[in-house]
């Protein structure tokens, strides 16, 4: 009988691992996360049982009874109706039959719709067609019914946009007008997240999401945190949720802050702490996945940095598991086996509130 | 959590609502429908119980409240203001 346990690699590879390379991914993996965001790393008991979970011979795994997360999500019914690019299985379904297969048919905890180019920038040019079908579904809708769209400051730098582009300036080595720049993006980045969530909110918006801020570095972070303050304040019926980008805000200005706080460099026990702050209701972490390591190295990964956002947060915290993220393999369409995996370890051991 | 097949999305609301963690939010709800939080994920009695109290059911029933009606309920039952119900109330007065 073989010792080797079927597993998979971050990029979905199937690949046969001793228990004691599994061991090691796992130590190796947590020390990682620790060492870089300064937090502890998974005692031996939660190795341990981590271990069991990558090494269950079973298919698929599951959380014990009781211990269900609430999912939310970004857009999933856009995915039953659009194409490749958005994951997207291309039935052609209506946005509110969408939204109410995904409610119904797949009893989804939350459901949600977005633009088809999932960035503020593009949606306020259409928010008057976005409300119409924003309120038309919602009231069909049981479940809360959430708008997303990506904050996306790269979107407003030149070509496609009408900043010049901080990559370019800093390539001539100008640091200071490439900071100049990114932060005239962030302010027309808030303008428009600020007028879509207005409007939005005037037609009953049950929830705001402001999916995969920071993508752009610590400058769009800024703007993303800045305009959830405005909008707690104006709207204060209508919860935010912001989803994270990676596990480390990257720092292409270096000098922004929020509430005395500077952002570049910030991991996630930090980044919720400061989303706490800006009146966000539901935080999600997102964790890259690296496709050279191993599922165990991966998860035992999430798993670290999850679990001190987690102790660090007085909000909810759900933990992106898409493909590439939370542990979950790089790859078109994620293995069942590696996605459950990802998800019962970030539960039992990181503490989600939520995926 | 199931959804409307359960208690998912009563438990999504709590999270959005009122920024409650996981545990908190589970208890809250099954307090607020005098049940055990083990039951919160039972299909069999959620499904029961959602018809009884007129919140949706994962099940068509022809006449049984949904969307919008439903959500006046769960907004009474929870005792949180949801922002389409709050707007849709206004619209009716």
């Amino acid at each position: 009988m073989s010792s080797k346990i079927r597993t998979r690699m971050g990029d979905g590879e199937l690949v046969a691992m001793s228990p004691s390379e599994i061991r090691e991914d796992i130590a190796v993996g947590t020390g990682d996360a620790a060492d870089k965001a300064g937090v502890p790393q998974l005692t031996d008991e939660e190795q341990e049982r981590l271990y069991e979970i990558i090494a269950d011979p079973s298919r698929i795994v599951s959380v014990g009874p009781g211990n269900e997360v609430v999912v939310t999500d970004d857009g999933v019914p856009g995915s039953f109706y659009c194409g490749q690019d958005d994951s997207g299985v291309g039935i052609p379904l209506s946005r509110g039959q969408a939204t109410l297969t995904y409610e119904r048919v797949c009893a989804a905890d939350t459901v949600s719709m977005g633009h088809s180019d999932y960035s503020f920038k593009p949606v306020k040019n259409v928010i008057s067609n976005e409300t119409n079908d924003y309120y038309n579904i919602s009231m069909d809708t049981t479940a809360p019914f959430i708008y997303g769209a990506q904050p996306n400051l790269g979107s407003y730098y030149q070509p496609d946009g009408p900043v010049r582009n901080p990559a370019d300036l800093l390539l001539g080595g100008d640091v200071k007008a490439a900071q100049e720049a990114q932060e005239e993006a962030a302010e027309k980045m808030r303008q428009d997240i600020l007028y879509c969530g207005r409007k939005l909110n005037d037609v009953g918006c049950e929830g705001l999401n402001l999916d995969t801020s920071a993508s752009g570095g610590d400058a769009d972070f800024m703007g993303t945190l800045q305009v959830v303050s405005e909008l707690k304040e104006e709207a204060p019926g209508m919860p935010v949720i912001v989803g994270a980008s990676g596990e480390f805000v990257l720092g292409m200005h270096g000098e922004v802050t929020f509430n005395d706080k500077q952002l570049a460099g910030m991991y996630p026990h930090d980044q919720v702490k400061v989303a706490e702050e800006a009146g966000v209701s539901i935080y999600g972490v997102a964790i890259g996945t690296s496709t050279n390591e191993s599922l165990a190295w991966n998860v035992a990964r999430s798993v670290t940095f999850t679990k001190a956002a987690v102790s660090a947060a007085n909000i909810p915290v759900h933990v992106n598991v898409g493909m590439g993220v939370g542990g979950v393999p790089m790859c078109e369409v994620p293995p069942v086996d590696a996605l459950t995996r990802a998800t019962k370890s970030l539960v039992e051991l990181g503490k989600a509130d939520g995926l | 959590m199931g959804g409307i097949r359960t208690t998912g999305d009563l438990v999504a609301w709590m999270q959005l609502a009122r920024k409650m963690k996981i545990t908190e939010a589970k208890q809250y709800v099954a307090d607020k429908l005098g049940i055990e939080v083990s039951t919160l994920t039972d299909e069999e009695e959620m499904r029961r119980l959602r018809e009884e109290l007129g919140i949706g059911t994962i099940i068509s029933v022809s006449g049984s409240p949904k969307g919008i009606l439903a959500k006046i309920r769960i907004s009474e039952l929870l005792g949180i203001p949801i922002n389409s119900v709050e707007l849709f109330k206004s619209q009716l007065s």
